[in-house]
């Protein structure tokens, strides 16, 4: 468990970290959300105790983080891949790493086993891919045992197998009962592993919920329907007591009503549908929409307006020509390790 | 103190296990020994051309340690990398969340890498002062003669001095370019240059290295430096623990 009391961090007239309060449990995943520069790794960096908060204070298990005696055992964390001496081996590396925290030499073969790097144990880490220094980094994490799990942006540079790897590697030290912390800037990653979100925005807390909640909360289905007798079917809708929103392309938006009755509803006005299909806004969009005040890095690449935020998430994004969701996100990663 | 145990068990895989280490310290003993064995040698040849003078100022043990003016550069790359690495590479923040006590962990990293530069500096110090004497020949000194054992295991303690007080730099500076930078220079040049320069020499002759010099000296005729070989070498250690005060309450309060 992990308890955040308060916890600011002031770099010159910027706060970086804004009074977040809250609670790390554990037996599951904590997302921990935030477009880029919301203050996530400054925030884990005082959970470790490498940065000192301007004020508040983080408790793991009760205890300051330099209170505890041998950390790796209680804690482990991959901040950055490439927080390693590039000259020392990877067996090395960890070898260091057990031996300052009492842990048996036998371990570091047992965790570059477990991730998949017993092969190029005696290579020299500088010559790795970013995706291997990851792995080098979380064997580093898994070293001590720990009952703590924190990792930031884990899933950077990590090719598919890998993602599936350590998405499955987070659920199950989750399903041991551990207390697993895991940094995204990516909404789509996190719905696919975490079971409880943290959403930060400019340092502040943002959201502190179930990931069912968020969903729950977020996302807005409707029925989307495409009919070349557009005027006769806004008629019918508009009988039926129901009211379409007409998109730019000509397409209608439905809310609020299910698809089989929208069907049923044409079908015995013999009206030809070409479209008729349920829509689901990403979550990726919900999480825009939450953070689109806080984002530090507006990307002005792309052509169009941005959504505005508050209103209903236009379903743009869900055509199979557009970008994928989160790729604005992408665009100005780079600019500022967050 | 079973955690300094572990942390300087650590310390010491660390320091092993990267080749800047051999590199830096085989040069030191290479380069040392060498010129100071060149030097030698030549010395003899011209002794014959010296002045009465300057036949009676010959001081046959430092002239063995002639190399350590080059050599020591190496032990300051020595002393600066094996600080600032962690920082270069990021390093840093992984060796602090394993020992967040920051003590425990920079004087755990100190000691050995100190204990490794005693070695090496030991070493270094009597295999010049053998080499160089054999080129000298008849104008040789022997370790029996008064002030040369002290002199020869001083040239041993200056060379672990000036690491420890790069390390002390280095932890204060974080970026090995600054750090070399402003020692490499300054002890190569500036130093001597502000230790032998009249104008400058009241001061100057407190500098680490130039009071350091001082132990590894035998024949003093004609000096009016206000203090002893032990003396100059409780100056250097003076510096050395400056240096190390400032890293510790740097390291103490900065942000990783």
């Amino acid at each position: 468990m992990i308890e955040l009391q308060g916890l600011t961090k002031r770099y010159g007239d910027k706060l970086a970290v804004d009074g977040l309060t809250c609670t790390v449990r554990p037996g599951i995943v904590t997302g921990f959300l935030g477009p880029n520069g919301a203050g996530k790794s400054t925030t884990m960096r005082m959970m470790l105790d490498l940065d000192n908060p301007t004020a508040g204070t983080v408790l793991i298990d009760g205890k300051h983080y330099r209170q505890l005696r041998d950390p790796l055992r209680a804690v482990g964390a991959l901040l950055d891949a490439k927080a390693m001496h590039g000259g020392r081996s990877a067996y090395n590396h960890l070898l260091c790493l057990a031996q300052s925290n009492g842990i048996p030499d036998s371990r570091v073969r047992e965790v570059l086993d477990t991730v998949g790097l017993t092969s190029v144990a005696r290579k020299r880490s500088k010559g790795f891919s970013l995706g291997m220094g990851q792995r080098l980094g979380i064997a580093g994490a898994l070293l001590g045992d720990p009952r703590i799990l924190m990792f930031d942006e884990p899933v950077n540079g990590l090719d598919p197998e890998g993602i599936h790897w350590i998405r499955n590697l987070m659920k199950n030290l989750a399903a041991q009962g551990r207390t697993v912390f895991v940094s995204s800037h990516l909404m789509s990653e996190m719905a696919l592993t975490a079971d409880h979100l943290v959403v930060i925005g400019q340092g502040r807390l943002l959201a502190d919920t179930s990931m069912a909640d968020f969903i729950a909360r977020n996302s807005r289905s409707y029925v989307r329907l495409r009919s070349p007798e557009h005027e006769r079917l806004l008629d019918v809708l508009a009988g039926a007591g129901v009211t379409p929103v007409t998109t730019v392309d000509g397409t209608l938006e439905v809310d609020g009503t299910d698809a089989a009755r929208l069907g049923e509803l044409a079908a015995r006005h013999q009206i030809v549908l070409h479209e008729l299909s349920p829509q689901q806004a990403s979550l990726e969009e919900a999480f825009m929409q939450l953070t689109a005040g806080s984002v530090e890095y507006h990307a002005h690449s792309s052509p169009g307006p941005d959504p505005a935020p508050g209103r209903p998430v236009p379903a743009a994004g869900q055509g199979p020509g557009d970008p994928p969701p989160g790729a604005g996100w992408g665009a100005d990663r780079r600019k500022k390790g967050s | 103190m079973a955690v300094a145990a572990q942390v300087l068990r650590s310390e010491w895989t660390k320091i092993k296990s990267v080749r800047s280490t051999v590199w830096t310290l085989g040069l030191a003993v290479v380069v040392t020994v060498a010129l100071g064995a060149l030097i030698s040698a030549l010395s003899k040849n011209e002794f014959e051309k010296l002045s009465a003078e300057d036949r009676i100022d010959f001081d046959p043990t430092f002239t063995s340690f002639a190399g350590t003016g080059l050599g020591q550069l190496a032990m300051i790359v020595f002393g600066v990398l094996v600080v600032s690495n962690e920082y270069s590479t990021g390093m840093i923040r992984t060796s602090l969340a394993a020992v967040p006590q920051r003590g425990t962990f920079l004087f755990s990293k100190i000691t050995v890498a100190t204990l490794l530069a005693l070695a090496v500096g030991m070493i270094t110090s009597f295999v010049a002062f053998f080499v160089g004497q054999a080129m000298l020949g008849e104008h040789k000194a022997s370790l029996g003669d008064p002030g040369v054992l002290r002199a020869v295991i001083g040239g041993g303690l200056y060379m672990t001095l000036i690491t420890v007080f790069s390390m002390g730099v280095a932890t204060m500076l974080r970026s090995p370019m600054l750090s070399l930078g402003i020692l490499m220079p300054f002890f190569f040049l500036v130093s001597s240059i502000l230790g032998n320069v009249s104008a400058t020499k009241k001061v100057g002759q407190y500098l680490p290295d130039q009071a350091g010099h001082k132990v590894m000296q035998v024949v003093t005729v004609d000096d009016d430096t206000p203090y002893g070989p032990w003396g100059g070498f409780t100056i250097m250690v003076l510096w050395v623990v400056a240096a190390l005060i400032g890293a510790y309450a740097l390291l103490k309060k900065r942000d990783a």
